[in-house]
């Protein structure tokens, strides 16, 4: 914020969506949202105003630590809907609360192993969604992120790697794309996820990804972003699975980027200062991270550069209103992250919601929005969305102990 | 949540499976936890016991009827149990089970749950197996009816209407949804999705029938981003792109009008860098320090970048028309000499 005290009224150069007298059921959606968000940010004005809050706008930090590790140990009935995505959540918690720079007691990172290890299931390969599932790659890509989150190499030996290696091979489809598991359906999450899991664990296998690029690239649309299956309409979620698995196959020249950062830039909300998902949508706050780096991918893709010489230059979406759309529209008062105002939060939406604000406050320091040093998250890999500390380690034992 | 029955979904007393005679023969598998558990779910009474049960037939691979009842239980409880609905998939192939009454069995679970992945997979296997599409588009749009921009919809929709081609009436009907709403992005992508499986991009009379269609609808609402993108990409399959003579006099006219859409001003620029005119390329730059600085100023280093984007061409352009007077005077040279 600035300091000199112009505060007051710092959100009204914003301009609301203009429906050009043709109302529609998409432009109502839209102003609803953007009252439920106006009238949050007349009540900041009035406090700022009142200069009460020093560091405004302030992260929660210890509000969302406890809610994360309530979570860690304990989530209510209603999570048995997601009691086929357990790997998931830990990841989700664990991530976010790397990001918050919170260190795990041994007997909790304990009870995360033998967790995970009771997800592996011998008889598909991979990791299910729980004890007893069949192996999925989602929970598998889950699993496989919590295990770096935690981990140690002690650990890290012990996972399978020429299992995994069968367990991918048995989801590969012949044009390149993957199946989520046998007999479930096939999208760009699936070759996201095995990429992801083939390229921490150096899996060495060239004709695991034959054909991947090309099938991917497929799924880019005439908008610029990427849908789920060739034909699918452009998505946040996908359009970053498409353009991770291009980067970390290094294929990410072979997809129109200029279309691509168009599209994706496109997705900042002018009002809300969060993401869509697709044009036309409402902001949401995971998408802080799908598009946010996105956008980053693209630009390393246009400048074609590491993303250490990438990280000096400015991500092209304004980090700014995206900060100020998770820290002011989106925090729960007793922590967590929500999707947008009148939503309720959950252990999804903390982990984007917070990964999108490391991904903005990336872009540039000096503009991390609030007092930089209680507000800064640790910062994550764009690709892997895995903080880039912990990833390394990861990596250095995964690459350095490889010995075949 | 009472530790021995609970009341089911249609009324009748639920009887806990480890108090069924009918099951007394299965040992139950719990899904236990150790001395530190994590994200521990407060899984009530019945699904620990249902789950309990499923847990011991997957376990014993047990082929039988009362296991494809299990399942629907367990599904009840939990629709995105993939584990679930794969044994489901098994029995009902081991069973010869009647896909029919499935078919009603997942038609309501989409309608309960519209944006389950499991369900609508679900669903596209029934529909293979039975190779029999004929439900599927009057059922598509009314789920599109209930939530027109269901992704896990439209994906089936494209999936059946690709494989059983079924495109003959798709283009009146995703015009009848912009019609209602010229701002659902998902109508225009299925619009696109027609013109290129149905061979339209390919003759340049329809591609400019559909540019008309996009034209008219920008005319409506010129802010509107899904009309814009969708006529882009139809210049995706025209011989000029950008550059098409009827697009760039619309765009002209428009500018000309005063209309400052960022989407707008964003084609004006892509033009210039396509183009040849020096005029049009200062033109450019200009907008895209009005777009940085005023009408679209949340993507002003999107803008920023795009300036460089312009600058580079100019200067392109001037050492290629540096070279091409070089040549000439070469040229002039030799004929001279
Ligand atoms: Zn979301």
């Amino acid at each position: 914020m600035d300091q000199d005290g112009e505060t007051v009224g710092m959100f009204c150069d914003r301009e609301h969506n203009d429906n050009e007298g043709e109302p529609t059921a998409s432009s109502y959606a839209q102003e609803e949202v953007e009252q439920h968000v106006e009238s949050i940010f007349k009540s900041y004005d009035y406090l700022s105003g009142l200069d009460t809050e020093p560091g405004f706008p302030l992260l929660r930090r210890e509000q969302h630590k406890q809610f994360l590790l309530k979570s860690l140990m304990y989530l209510p009935e209603s999570f048995s809907k997601l009691d086929a995505s357990q790997p998931w959540m830990l990841y989700w918690i664990l991530h976010s609360l790397a990001l918050l720079d919170v260190r795990l007691e041994d007997k909790m990172k304990d009870g995360v192993i033998k967790h995970l290890q009771k997800c592996h299931n011998t008889q598909t390969g991979g990791y299910g969604g729980g004890p007893f599932q069949y192996g999925h790659l989602a929970p598998t890509y889950a699993a496989l992120n919590s295990y770096v989150l935690v981990g140690t190499p002690e650990i890290w030996s012990t996972i399978d790697k020429v299992s995994m290696t069968d367990f991918l091979f048995k989801l590969r489809v012949g044009d390149g794309s993957f199946l989520v598991h046998e007999g479930g359906e096939s999208d760009i999450r699936a070759v996201y996820c095995a990429v992801v899991v083939a390229k921490i664990l150096n899996i060495q296998a060239p004709d695991l990804f034959e054909g991947s690029i090309e099938w991917i690239v497929r799924c880019q649309t005439y908008e610029g972003g990427f849908g789920g299956d060739p034909g699918q309409e452009a998505h946040g979620g996908y359009s970053f699975c498409a353009v991770a698995a291009l980067y970390l196959l290094q294929g990410l020249h072979m997809c129109d980027l200029k279309a691509l950062l168009r599209w994706t830039v496109n997705r900042q909300m002018k009002y809300e200062g969060g993401f869509q998902g697709r044009t036309n949508k409402l902001v949401d706050s995971c998408y802080s991270f799908w598009q946010g780096a996105t956008v980053v991918l693209a630009q390393m893709g246009l400048h074609s550069s590491s993303p250490q010489e990438a990280k000096t230059k400015e991500w092209m979406f304004d980090e700014k209103l995206l900060q100020e759309y998770v820290l002011l529209c989106c925090q729960d008062p007793y922590g967590g992250i929500i999707d947008k105002p009148k939503v309720h939060k959950d252990p999804y939406h903390t982990c984007y919601g917070l990964s999108g604000l490391s991904i903005a406050q990336g872009s540039d320091e000096s503009r991390i929005v609030g007092d930089a040093v209680k507000n800064k998250v640790k910062q994550v890999h764009p690709a892997f969305n895995l903080p880039v500390d912990k990833l390394s380690d990861a990596m250095a034992f995964f690459y350095g102990s490889k010995s075949s | 949540m009472s530790e021995t029955s609970s009341e089911g979904s249609d009324g009748d007393r639920w009887v806990f499976y480890k108090d069924r005679p009918d099951w007394k023969d299965v040992t139950p598998v719990k899904q236990e936890e150790g001395p530190f558990p994590v994200v521990s779910i407060a899984y009530n009474a019945k699904f620990k016991d249902v789950y309990d049960y499923m847990r011991a037939v997957l376990k014993s691979n047990e082929i039988s009827e009362r296991a494809f009842h299990l399942t629907k239980d367990a599904l009840e409880l939990n629709p995105a149990n993939y584990t679930v609905w794969q044994y489901r998939r098994l029995l009902l192939k081991d069973l010869n089970k009647d896909l029919r009454e499935e078919f009603q069995y997942v038609s309501q679970l989409i309608d309960e749950y519209p944006k389950n992945y499991q369900i609508w997979h679900h669903r596209m296997v029934m529909v293979e197996w039975m190779d029999d599409p004929s439900m599927e588009l009057d059922f598509l749009k009314e789920a599109l009816y209930n939530d027109p921009k269901n992704y896990h919809a439209w994906k089936h929709r494209q999936w059946v209407i690709k494989k059983f081609n079924l495109f003959e009436n798709e283009l009146e009907y995703t015009e009848s949804l912009i019609g209602d709403d010229l701002r659902n992005n998902s109508a225009w992508n299925q619009r696109y999705f027609v013109v290129l499986h149905t061979g339209k991009l390919s003759e340049p009379d329809q591609i400019r029938k559909e540019i008309s269609f996009a034209l008219k609808a920008i005319l409506k609402t010129t802010l509107n981003e899904s009309a814009w993108n969708y006529m882009r990409g139809l210049l995706i399959h025209t011989e000029k792109g950008v550059l098409e003579a009827e697009v760039v006099e619309f765009c002209e006219k428009l500018y000309a009008s005063g209309n400052k859409s960022p989407h707008l001003l964003g084609m004006l620029i892509d033009m210039a860098v396509e183009g040849d005119d020096p005029k049009l390329d200062e033109r450019a730059l200009q907008i895209c320090r009005e777009l940085a600085n005023r009408y679209d100023h949340v993507r002003a280093k999107y803008w920023n970048y795009m300036e460089t984007i312009v600058k580079e061409k100019i200067a392109a352009t001037k050492v290629a028309d540096q070279k091409a007077t070089n040549a000439n005077e070469a040229a002039s040279d030799v004929k001279n000499n």
